[in-house]
């Protein structure tokens, strides 16, 4: 009985361990890591404005090279010349990027329902059921899916004021 | 030739799915596509064949040492089931391809009764080291080639024009039933 328990109980054990050990020698990471690398540079709001159903997707697809760097609307320019610096390419080839865009709440219109502030992936809409809302501008990613959840239609998309993530030198005036 | 006669024996004239109807749950269940059917039967060959020798070394160096042969199924599970675990971690390492194309049927054969069958008819049988392991190799030989088999004629009969009462499940089985009495056959061989 003893040693019924006691060699069970080792084996038991032995490959615990020996799984333990395989587990730690054999590790490897999830998917490509490069892309895991651009994952986080992206904004992580999963808004699906690239045409990807989320940060992750559409990190891959840029590691593959299947989608481009400018492809992510609420990073903006900065996230693109980032990204278009890990990968090596020009900066200057990127081309037009995509407007950055906030949210602003039409404060005559917000009867508090906090919907939106539900529905906000980023945590930037401030304010409490039935008390005015407020849209915190440097935490939206101009994602629009409060603008849809809005049953006042008092949600409005604009371009944010120009600040040092966003300011990038104007083309050229043509001759 | 005993080694070469065993191999036979025991992939055809006492094939493990068809005439010992072990491992039957595959058999049905992942043999809708050749493709997969092929997966399943490799990486089941391979956990197959390790966990025949695993399990006669285990019995032999420690269960009848120490006469605590009650613990034969118990520990036989455990080795099945590190050897099944430990194949997909060293596999997903060393050959993502073909972790790739059989990842998801190595932790099904964990549950796979053909894997214990053999482990369990080894020590009944009284098989030494050479002998148990032609036999875990024949019956894998013995379970890839039912698979093969019955995967195409499944891919067949899912384009052929089956009477409406007899489709999917039942011709599934009345085809299993016709390909064991075939398999029955082969007994009159020797």
């Amino acid at each position: 009985m003893l040693m019924a328990t006691l060699v069970l109980t080792l084996m038991g054990l032995a490959l615990g361990i020996l799984l333990a050990a395989a587990a730690h020698f054999f590790a490897v990471g999830e998917g490509n890591p490069l892309a895991r690398e651009i994952e986080d540079k992206l904004p992580g709001s999963q808004c699906g404005q690239c045409g990807f159903p989320g940060c992750g997707p559409a990190a891959d697809a840029i590691a593959t090279g299947d989608a481009s760097v400018t492809c992510c609307p609420p990073g903006g320019r900065a996230l693109a010349e980032e990204l278009a610096k890990m990968l090596n390419i020009d900066p200057s080839s990127l081309g037009e990027t995509p407007e950055a865009l906030t949210a602003v709440i039409n404060e005559e219109l917000c009867t508090g329902c906090t919907r939106c502030n539900k529905a906000c992936p980023t945590d930037a809409i401030v304010g409490a059921t039935k008390q005015l809302h407020v849209v915190y501008a440097e935490a939206c990613t101009g994602c629009k899916q409060c603008v849809d959840t809005c049953p006042e239609d008092c949600i409005s998309l604009v371009t944010p004021q120009i600040d040092l993530t966003r300011w990038h030198w104007h083309k050229p005036e043509a001759a | 030739m005993e080694y070469l006669l065993l191999l036979i024996s025991t992939s055809l004239v006492n094939n493990i799915v068809l005439v010992k109807f072990l491992g039957l749950c595959p058999l049905m269940g992942v043999s809708g596509k050749l493709s997969s059917a092929w997966g399943m039967s490799l990486a089941t060959a391979f956990v197959l064949t390790l966990s025949a020798f695993l399990s006669w070394m285990i019995e032999h160096l420690l269960l009848q040492p120490l006469k605590i042969e009650f613990l034969r199924i118990l520990s036989f599970i455990l080795i099945i089931a590190a050897v099944v675990q430990f194949t997909e971690i060293s596999m997903r390492k060393l050959s993502p391809a073909l972790h790739q194309s059989l990842g998801i049927f190595l932790p099904l054969i964990t549950t796979n009764c053909a894997v214990l069958g053999v482990a369990l008819l080894n020590i009944t049988e009284n098989h030494n080291l050479p002998q148990s392991l032609m036999f875990g190799l024949g019956s894998a030989l013995g379970f890839l080639i039912v698979m093969m088999l019955f995967a195409g004629m499944r891919e067949r009969l899912a384009g052929a024009n089956v009477p409406a009462l007899f489709e999917g499940t039942p011709i599934s089985l009345i085809s299993a039933g016709s390909l064991s009495l075939i398999f029955m056959g082969f007994s009159g061989m020797f």
